[in-house]
């Protein structure tokens, strides 16, 4: 305890800001500026509701991003357990308390923002399975006891979530889950397994599914069995994105989005309605600019010297990374349609925050990347 | 140390692991890079025009039909201005309330609301719905006063199909309606048909649909996901259907159609030279305006139960036996053919002692007969004894060729009506083909008065009228004006040829086809006896129409009459030997007249046939003298119009 307390006054303020990762802040202004652009265009040029919104709550979770990261990693270590636990309160507070739209009961209100709780469950589950396999050792990992327990830790907001319902959010925050498991160590043939015990049980997940997740996933393999039903979002979509052709239509050009063909184009299509106006072109810069923002992310992960820090990164890098290739390639017509934002470009304060708070927790660990935890 | 040892491994598991993670993200993200590219670049054309799709729609905007105008460019069918209410679907949001509002505004019944909401479940969400396609006035300015209520709902003002003249040119003109299944099927119609487009049903109308009907236009809109227009992008404007000009002098045509007022039949007249339908009665009538907007049952009713068939157009789907109309040519036949001296004398001696052949007894007409009688006084009278000798002589299918080339046996006007009969002449050959029996010589002699078999059409008659004033050329009968003819050089070259002699009159009895605007006969006296013949018909005593004539040589006319039975007379008829008015009227004869006029330098020829009218002379002739005059007084105009002068004087 005297150690740590000792290395972490060796960090001086000028330290600490000279080991801020400049180059995240610079990818997440870049992202959070072309994302107020995009908001921008989906109103069709006008400074309005959404647009001004957007910009308040960058403005503010940005601030919130920067002064958390300067919070110590290993007090986001000590909380990780708790930030959990009220994570799942507010699920289940939601399940009582939460507030309905379009046949969901997702959100609880807060007055000044209407929380979405599965949002931050999926930061939750990565710092809160760091910590778990932080004290692990290696050879452990593969024993039964070590394999329940995270599982079990893994299905009850999985399974919280499912019943808002809310499929989209409970299969990312179970696949960033998996990802920590992975990357702990557990033995390739346990995912194995699970993969193919997956594959056969499918069909009877598939029989409990709600009818419009049904209708979703069978729209998936064919858009064209009711175009103007279940399908009309893929297709609209994928005009949208074919008809941007290499450089796009122009900003504010976007037809499809403009003339409100595009479905939810603010929130979980906002790819769609950039990809559209800006190209082949723009969408890989764009993509680009995820994949430096992962690499940035890993990068900090490779510097920290405790596990907590590694496992987090790389577990926050990999759930950006599913989110951004879930959201897109559902854009895309790649995956079925399951309600998945895109991180900081898709309006919606929740999904915002808990990047951001994502995000300053792995400033923090860039920071405080020399800092031991201890394994108590 | 174990445990330091311990967390190097776990570090490097850690680290590992993430590489693999790594390198699955990049393949992932290179799948989207690559569907990226599909849908951006190699598909892009095909998105393209997807969205095109979706953000433009067309509508397209009726064109106005073509008119219709006469001789003299008066206009016969014009587009009129009307008042419509019009629904816009996508504006409304409780049809049931605005129809309600509407009903209550405009007073429609039961069956017209009914009507709507079926209307409107053909419809598309954007499409508009035509509430009424003819308001009046005051329900116009109601709709108006109340639009403030009335959702999508919008007051138009359109054109519609209007006939000035309404039942004088029905069966000329035809009408408009809405477009049928089957009319949807022509191409002329389906390649610019508009909903709500009223297309040619009858007549002219419906054989110039392609002239008519014009082009639409399109107005392209960008339009947002539920329909609503945003922007109009481009607008194709439509075009009028092309002016159809006829021949017709509606002022012609307006008093023929009086002459014939209360009476069933028709009044046919042509310019002999250049085949021109100067006017083409028919009666009863009844208004094409009424089939504009859709005619009510009661209306159609009335003129589909009318026994005098007004649906009929009498002067070319209207069949009758010729009588003593056909006389003429039976007469020019025989001459031609050298059958007969003109000179011959034959003894008409009356019922007592009529025609036999094979133990069968032939009737005159006249009672009494007509004692000795030469050719010209037999056509002059009317004489029926010296025809069934005649024709006995002559021979049935020597007879039907010269029927046939000068106008009878097939229609006149060609496609321009599809309704238009073909009529009859009889000959060998063609008994027994259609009935498969033999001819019987029997047949032969009553085919000399016009009777029998033979079947002709007004206008038939009229042509071949016509055929004979004019010398024995052929013309081309025409109702639309044919800008390719050149009715100068026409008069001119058929005069010349009249006032030439040739040395050797070249036989064209044996020219099956012969060229429009040239001549048919063989000589050119057997004409000029059969035209004096008829000028005595009418213009001498004891003629059959001698009453009906006119000294003053400016319309001095010759003629024809005929009386066409409509069944056999038996000899209790001849017994009591009724007047016309005695008998029932289904069973009096068909009265006839053709006539040609002036008989100097002639230029017109006319067919006039009441129906059930008794005696040509008596019902036909005299309104065919009227016509005469009025043509004749119209004929400076007309000439004016021919030599290029197409302003109205």
């Amino acid at each position: 305890m005297l150690r740590e307390r000792i290395q972490a006054s060796n960090y001086s303020f000028l330290d600490k800001l000279r080991s801020i990762d400049y180059l995240l802040i610079l990818l997440i202004i870049a992202i959070g500026s072309i994302s107020v652009f995009a908001i921008y265009s989906t109103e069709g040029g006008k400074f309005s509701f959404y647009t001004k919104n957007h910009i308040i709550r960058l403005s503010i979770f940005f601030c919130l991003f920067l002064t958390l990261s300067f919070v110590r990693v290993s007090t986001w270590y000590k909380n990780a357990y708790l930030f959990y636990i009220v994570g799942l309160v507010l699920l289940i507070t939601v399940l009582f308390f939460g507030i309905s739209a379009s046949g969901a009961t997702r959100w609880i209100n807060l007055y000044f923002l209407n929380l979405q709780p599965s949002e931050l469950m999926k930061i939750a589950v990565i710092i809160c399975f760091a910590r778990y396999y932080h004290r692990i050792q290696s050879s452990d990992i593969q024993s039964y006891k070590f394999l329940i327990q995270p599982i079990i830790l893994l299905i009850i907001p999985c399974y919280l979530v499912i019943q808002q319902p809310d499929l989209g959010t409970s299969i990312l925050i179970a696949g960033s889950g998996i990802a920590i498991i992975w990357l702990a160590g557990l033995n390739i043939k346990y995912f194995v397994y699970s993969g193919l015990l997956l594959l056969v049980s499918l069909p009877f997940a598939i029989s409990i599914l709600k009818p419009y997740q049904k209708s979703r996933i069978l729209t998936f393999f064919n858009p064209d069995r009711d175009p103007l039903g279940a399908g009309y979002q893929i297709i609209q979509s994928k005009i949208a994105i074919g008809s941007g052709g290499f450089f796009g239509k122009g900003y504010l050009k976007g037809t499809q989005s403009y003339l409100e063909f595009l479905p939810e184009k603010h929130t979980d299509f906002i790819f769609t309605l950039f990809s559209e106006e800006f190209g082949f072109l723009g969408s890989i810069i764009l993509l680009f600019l995820y994949i430096l923002l992962i690499y940035r992310i890993i990068n900090v992960g490779l510097v920290s010297r405790s596990f907590f820090a590694k496992l987090y990164c790389f577990g926050f890098a990999t759930a950006i990374f599913l989110y951004v290739f879930v959201n897109i390639a559902m854009v895309l017509g790649m995956l079925p349609i399951v309600g998945a934002p895109l991180p900081i470009m898709s309006y919606g304060g929740s999904s915002l925050l808990s990047i951001m708070l994502g995000l300053s927790i792995v400033m923090s660990c860039k920071i405080y990347n020399q800092e031991q935890i201890s394994v108590y | 140390m174990l445990n330091r040892g311990r967390n190097i491994e776990k570090g490097r598991v850690i680290t590992r692991r993430m590489f693999i993670l790594a390198a699955a993200k990049i393949l992932l993200f290179a799948g989207i890079s690559s569907r990226l590219y599909n849908l951006q670049i190699s598909d892009r054309e095909k998105y393209e025009i997807l969205s095109d799709k979706n953000r433009i729609r067309e509508w397209k905007t009726p064109p106005q039909r073509g008119i219709i105008v006469d001789k003299f460019n008066k206009v016969l069918a014009s587009n009129d201005r009307v008042f419509q209410l019009h629904l816009i679907l996508d504006e409304i949001n409780d049809f049931d309330v605005t129809i309600f509002k509407i009903k209550n505004i405009i007073e429609l019944d039961k069956f017209q609301v009914q009507k709507l909401y079926k209307k409107k479940e053909r419809l598309k969400p954007w499409d508009t719905l035509v509430v009424s396609d003819n308001l009046t006035w005051e329900q116009f300015s109601k709709i108006n006063l109340y639009l403030h209520e009335l959702e999508g709902a919008k007051p138009v003002l359109s054109t519609s199909r209007f006939y000035p003249y309404a039942n004088d040119l029905v069966h000329i003109v035809g009408y408009v309606g809405d477009a049928s299944p089957k009319d949807l099927e022509k191409p002329e119609i389906k390649e610019n048909f508009v909903p709500g487009l009223k297309v040619g049903k009858y007549g002219i109308e419906n054989s110039q649909e392609k002239m008519l009907i014009g082009n639409y236009g399109i107005k392209r809109y960008e339009v947002n996901a539920s329909g609503k227009r945003i922007s109009q992008i481009d607008y194709i404007k439509e075009r009028q259907g092309n002016k159809v000009n006829l021949t017709i002098d509606i002022e012609i045509q307006k008093y023929a159609q009086e002459l014939l007022k209360g009476k069933a039949g028709s009044i046919c007249a042509m310019d002999i030279f250049t085949g021109e339908v100067v006017a083409m009665a028919s009666s009863p009538t009844y208004d094409p305006n009424k089939f504009t907007h859709g005619i009510n049952q009661k209306d159609w009713q009335e003129i589909r139960n009318n026994p005098l068939k007004p649906l009929i157009n009498k002067s070319i789907a209207g069949l009758y036996s010729p009588g003593s109309t056909f006389k003429p040519l039976v007469a020019l036949a025989a001459l031609e053919y050298g059958i007969l001296d003109p000179n011959k004398t034959i003894r008409c001696k009356g019922h007592k002692h009529p025609y036999e052949l094979y133990g069968v007894k032939y009737h005159c007409w006249k009672k009494e007969g007509h004692g000795y009688m030469k050719l010209r006084n037999a056509i002059k009278q009317s004489c029926d004894i010296y025809f069934y000798e005649m024709a006995r002589l002559l021979g049935v299918d020597k007879l039907s060729i010269i029927a046939k080339r000068y106008g009878l046996g097939t229609n006149v006007l060609g496609e321009v009506y599809n309704d238009e009969k073909n009529g009859l002449v009889p000959d060998t050959k063609w008994k027994r083909r259609a009935l498969e029996q033999s001819w019987y010589l029997g047949e032969t002699v009553i085919n000399g008065i016009g009777q029998g078999y033979i079947q002709t059409t007004p206008l038939q008659l009229c042509l071949m009228t016509a055929h004979l004033a004019n010398g024995g050329y052929k013309i081309k009968p025409h109702i639309i004006k044919d800008e390719t003819i050149n009715y100068k050089d026409i008069i001119n070259k058929i005069k010349i040829d009249q006032s030439s002699f040739p040395l050797h009159e070249r036989n064209y009895l044996d020219d099956i086809n012969i060229e429009y605007y040239h001549r048919m006969y063989h000589k050119k006296s057997n004409i000029n006896f059969v035209l004096d013949a008829m000028f005595g018909s009418t213009n001498e005593q004891y003629g059959t129409s001698y009453k009906s004539r006119y000294d003053d040589p400016k319309y001095q006319f010759a003629g024809k009459t005929g009386t066409s039975q409509v069944r056999r007379i038996t000899d209790l008829d001849r017994e009591l030997d009724l007047d016309t008015d005695q008998i029932e009227y289904k069973k009096r004869d068909h009265a006839l007249y053709v006539a040609f006029a002036p008989y100097k330098d002639p230029r017109y020829a006319i067919s006039v046939i009441i129906e059930h009218g008794g005696s040509g002379s008596k019902a036909a002739a005299p309104l065919a003298s009227k016509l005469i005059k009025r043509i004749i007084d119209r004929h400076k105009l007309r000439e004016q119009f021919n030599n290029g002068n197409t302003s109205l004087a």
